[in-house]
């Protein structure tokens, strides 16, 4: 039988891919990055993992990162679509 | 102040919420839930964290999420944390709600709950406006700010939520800003070791209703700290002490014009009104200078 309670359980994309909400995406400079993690802290939704890779099909393109970068290593590139 | 490794990995907000980009109530959410662990309930009342959640039959949030009416948050944690207290249970109860759930409707039951003394901790993320209906005016917003209902600019000043919270003498209360992060996860991990009825509040600056670029929110954040039209301080047992990013902006804070221009809804702000916005915060750091001081 399929449980019919009115709880939400946590998932993965649970308000669907909001990557798509973007207009600019953010790329990461290796070469001037320094690996400091303040782009990770100051994410509001958790998109930037340890080694620092950005998920695209969630990050909403809000430029925080790029704007807090001590290094200016994070460029905000319109997308194509 | 804590340093990025003490701050734990495991992230109890899913990716990702249905937050605007730039969202700084989702960004305090986060280091809220780091600082307080996987045994927590939250509860929340209406405001823009009941909607961001997701859609059922999914949510985003990795903990217990209570959603309750606007007034009976902190009555509606008060009695849980009592429930599970009775039953031996540590889990820490965290009322999330927003400045219209805190300063307008919901004053009553969080004044009720702390003259009662339960253990709970009751966080106000304070976007200075109902943000999640489209920014009405609240008591929290400022003089002089634009929304949908003030359209020239709002003519009473912000209610001052801090001191009322503190004529309730609670063991613990603070104020945090987005911006600082780590200060705000030092700030919940400490309300959280003391007993008894706990008050953070967070100004959580909002672009859409603030009117400034996304990429703006922490460096409004940190400008409203740095002019100090925002205080960060702890008031432990009554003692006041101010924090870190603070300390600067007490000794010499910068013009309030840097914090006005940075957004747009003060765009129909007058000279006298900026300098009565400046007045008060003279006013306010000397207050809270003297207090520290344990002058007044």
């Amino acid at each position: 039988m399929r449980e019919r309670l009115a709880l939400s359980r946590p998932k993965k994309g649970a308000c669907g891919l909001t990557g798509s909400w973007r207009v600019f995406r953010p790329v990461v400079d290796r070469e001037k990055c320094n690996q400091c993690g303040i782009c990770e802290i100051h994410c509001p939704d958790a998109v930037i993992d340890e080694e620092l890779n950005i998920d695209l099909d969630f990050c909403k393109g809000c430029g925080i990162c790029a704007n807090v970068c001590p290094k200016k290593a994070i460029t905000m590139v319109r997308e194509e679509r | 102040m804590s340093t990025i490794s003490e701050i734990p990995k495991e992230e109890y907000i899913t990716t990702c919420t249905a937050a605007c980009a730039g969202c700084s109530s989702s960004l305090s959410l986060r280091y809220v839930l780091k600082a307080a662990g996987p045994d927590t309930v939250l509860v929340v009342p209406a405001c823009c964290t009941s909607v961001i959640q997701g859609m059922y039959p999914n949510t985003s949030f990795n903990v217990p999420v209570y959603n309750i009416a606007f007034a009976a948050a902190a009555a509606c944690a008060s009695g849980m944390s009592k429930a599970f207290r009775s039953a031996g249970k540590k889990t820490n109860v965290i009322v999330y709600a927003g400045d219209g759930g805190t300063v307008d409707i919901g004053i009553q039951a969080l004044s009720g709950a702390f003259e009662r003394g339960t253990d709970f901790l009751y966080i106000c993320y304070d976007n200075e406006a109902y943000g999640n209906t489209g920014m009405q005016r609240s008591g929290a917003t400022p003089l002089g700010a634009v929304t949908t209902t003030t359209p020239a600019g709002k003519t009473e000043t912000k209610k001052d939520l801090d001191q009322i919270v503190a004529a309730h003498n609670p063991p613990y209360m603070a104020t945090a800003c987005s911006a600082y992060p780590l200060d705000l996860y030092k700030k919940v991990k400490k309300a959280l070791s003391i007993e008894g009825p706990k008050f953070i509040h967070i100004l959580a600056p909002c672009p859409p209703g603030w009117r400034y670029n996304s990429d703006k929110t922490i460096e409004v954040g940190k400008l409203a700290v740095k002019t100090g039209s925002w205080v960060l301080y702890e008031r432990e047992y009554g003692k006041l002490t101010v924090s870190g990013p603070s300390r600067t902006a007490l000794k010499k804070p910068h013009p309030i014009e840097e914090y006005i221009r940075a957004q747009g809804r003060f765009k129909k702000a007058t000279p006298e009104i900026i300098a009565e916005l400046q007045q008060s915060i003279e006013k306010n750091l000397a207050r809270i200078k003297k207090e520290e001081e344990g002058i007044c």
